[in-house]
């Protein structure tokens, strides 16, 4: 227990928390909306964040990357990271649109439980981490150092290397997009809808099945950004980083406010920030035990969250 | 297809049930019993397994998950309260089993009652600030409980750290039954014992006061609480029965296995285990064993199938509850009317 490490290293512990917190951020997004609209845990949604680091990993490799190049000139770097992020959130976003057609559409339609949808799912889970591990051959698949990720500026402690800033810079980028899209356009009007009154959505003429749709293939896009960023600062993934990743990232969605947009955001970045800080007091060990002791005493004072529910709320 | 969905053998057996008088249904019960007991003595080649030796299938996974899921069914199925780390109360059991068993002189039976306890005492400290949570913030409070309890057996040296704890005792033999030497087959009867008398115990409550609370509860939990339930009360009870007969499994695992490492208690079993209950049909106790030896079974039975057999495992699970939402056994008709969205 050594608090003085808090306090030397505030910056550098601050600077990985949001970083990590970004990332989780851009996860516990498509849980939050998903969970928005149909009111259920999509518990397959750690693999659709997998695959895409896979896909990432793949485009790399398709490219000739094999991880002992020199660093890009920036130009160059941006030009392939942009294919990649791409690619990801096509494969993500896909299978995430087709994850709803097989595993939730027909039980949704039939009206069964929510724990029903949830077994389904966790089946379409399995499937995919099995898939992924049997191609992969359980191994690690190291993504190649692109970028130079010498410190370009420091404050106090933290070195603001090139990866920290594009994960910053492009999460606060596909924020500001969201929040614009759920708030201004048609579709963001049909997902409010929808998670607002499903029945009297379907009344007012909003095409519920496509609107569902749409919101998987949202949150699968964002998984894939999301892969993206992750590949290009951890480096490596493996077929089960979607529960590494996944569960934290719903620990944030539901710390903040499950259904929540808003919420999503501000549990992420308080939970990475405090995952950096315990893990640098108690030791890495310790830090998931913290996490949700944490969670657990947020739920009691407010038992929905630090935000609350609904997508309609956070519209302001 | 909606024939198939809709058929329920329940509807089919439940007629004759109704109508048989005592006698018959005395031998009936007395048949099913023997047939299980007797299941580690037949030689089958239709039911064995490859690969694995059948007895030992039969004690873990096939009897060890059904002990479990009718644990669970009394929170999941009868209460309808999302539990994911089911997976704790089972640990909790192994862990005290093992640790009293290596540092004390007290045997099998004499822990058995104490792991149970110790479970309960732990779903009492997680439940009575969680419970007044509900759906998936509890769900989530559960899924992290589980993930506790296997971060702080990583981590206690005390209890062995991630290297886990070895050198268990197991049982005492009894009744002529020698535990300890390898064969799994008094384990198997062993736990078959503790089913039956938890599914009695579970039976008799379901008919009687704390069952009707539960039902009331799982279907209308607002409506519950006008109408005088004590829904904490009952959820809390729900709960900890629950935690209690996980502990007993962990008690009888961790006497089996001989030694324990904290990484057989992840949430993958917590997931394993709820989908038991939610795939043989939940509330039902007997769609609920159904489901607990299919899933058991069928990983087993795939082993030809070699790496490919999760795979195949999760794709069964995403049709068969497209086709029977309400699991192959449901509970009976009148109980899924109140059944929310």
């Amino acid at each position: 227990m050594d608090f003085s490490i808090i306090v030397s290293d505030f910056a550098a512990l601050t600077l990985d928390g949001l970083v990590v917190g970004a990332i989780y951020a851009l996860v516990a997004l498509g849980y939050t909306l998903v969970y928005g609209v149909l009111r259920l845990i999509n518990f397959a949604h750690s693999e659709v964040f997998m695959l895409g680091t896979m896909s990432a990993v793949a485009v790399t490799s398709l490219l000739g990357f094999t991880g002992y190049e020199d660093p890009l000139p920036t130009f160059r770097f941006f030009a392939i990271f942009l294919l990649i992020a791409f690619t990801a959130s096509i494969v993500s976003g896909s299978v995430a649109v087709l994850l709803e057609i097989v595993a939730y559409r027909r039980l949704r339609n039939r009206g069964a439980s929510r724990l029903s949808s949830l077994i389904s799912a966790i089946g379409a889970s399995f499937f995919l981490t099995e898939v992924a591990r049997i191609a992969t051959d359980s191994k690690n698949l190291d993504f190649p150092r692109m970028l130079d990720k010498n410190s370009v500026f420091q404050i106090s402690t933290a070195y603001f290397t090139a990866d920290k800033l594009l994960v910053l810079g492009g999460a606060i980028v596909i924020f500001f997009a969201l929040n614009r899209m759920i708030n201004h356009t048609k579709l963001g009007l049909g997902i409010r809808a929808v998670s607002q009154d499903e029945r009297t959505a379907v009344l007012m003429g909003v095409n519920v099945n496509q609107v569902i749709s749409y919101t998987f293939l949202i949150g699968g896009i964002l998984a894939g950004l999301g892969s993206a960023f992750y590949m290009v600062f951890y480096e490596t993934t493996k077929s089960n980083v979607g529960f590494l990743v996944g569960i934290s990232a719903f620990t944030a969605a539901v710390l903040g406010g499950i259904g929540n947009i808003k919420g999503a955001l501000l549990g992420s970045f308080v939970l990475g920030l405090f995952q950096q800080y315990t893990a640098a007091v108690l030791g890495y060990n310790w830090r998931d035990v913290v996490t949700f002791v944490v969670l657990v005493l947020v739920l009691l004072v407010k038992p929905t969250g630090l935000l609350g529910e609904t997508l309609q709320k956070a519209r302001v | 297809m909606s024939d198939l969905s809709r058929f329920n053998p329940r509807d089919l057996f439940g007629n004759w049930w109704d109508q048989a008088s005592a006698v018959q249904r005395g031998i009936f019960r007395v048949i099913v019993i023997a047939v299980f007991y007797a299941l580690p003595l037949l030689n089958n080649p239709i039911i064995d397994t490859p690969e694995t030796s059948f007895q030992s299938v039969l004690f873990y996974p096939l009897i060890m998950f059904s002990l479990m899921a009718v644990g669970l069914n009394v929170v999941v199925g009868k209460s309808g309260i999302l539990d994911l780390g089911y997976v704790a109360f089972f640990a909790i059991g192994a862990y005290t089993h093992a640790m009293l068993g290596i540092k004390t002189s007290l045997n099998f039976y004499e822990i058995l009652p104490i792991a149970m306890g110790m479970a309960m005492l732990a779903g009492v400290i997680l439940g009575l600030p969680a419970l007044r949570l509900r759906g998936d913030y509890l769900a989530i409070i559960t899924l992290g409980f589980g993930e506790i309890v296997r971060i702080i057996a990583i981590n206690t040296e005390a209890i062995g750290g991630s290297a886990g704890l070895t050198d268990i005792p197991p049982p005492p033999s009894i009744l002529g039954l020698k535990f300890g030497s390898g064969d799994p087959r008094p384990y198997y009867w062993l736990t078959l014992t503790l089913v039956i008398l938890v599914i009695w115990g579970v039976l008799r409550l379901s008919h009687r006061k704390p069952g009707r609370a539960w039902e009331a509860i799982r279907q209308d939990e607002d409506v519950a609480e006008f109408m005088g339930v004590s829904t904490l009360k009952y959820k809390l009870w729900a709960f900890i029965i629950g935690g209690a007969v996980g502990g007993a499994a962990g008690a009888v695992y961790a006497s089996q296995i001989l030694s324990i490492q904290p990484e057989m208690f992840n949430l993958n079993l917590s997931i394993m285990i709820l989908a038991c209950v939610v795939f043989g049909g939940m509330g039902n106790i007997w769609g609920v064993i159904l489901g607990a030896v299919l899933l058991g079974y069928l990983p087993e039975k795939l082993r030809f199938l070699s790496d490919y057999r999760i795979v195949f495992f999760g794709l069964l699970m995403v049709v068969m509850m497209n086709l029977r939402p309400n699991g192959l056994l449901p509970r009976k008709k009148r109980e899924i009317v109140g059944e929310k969205k």
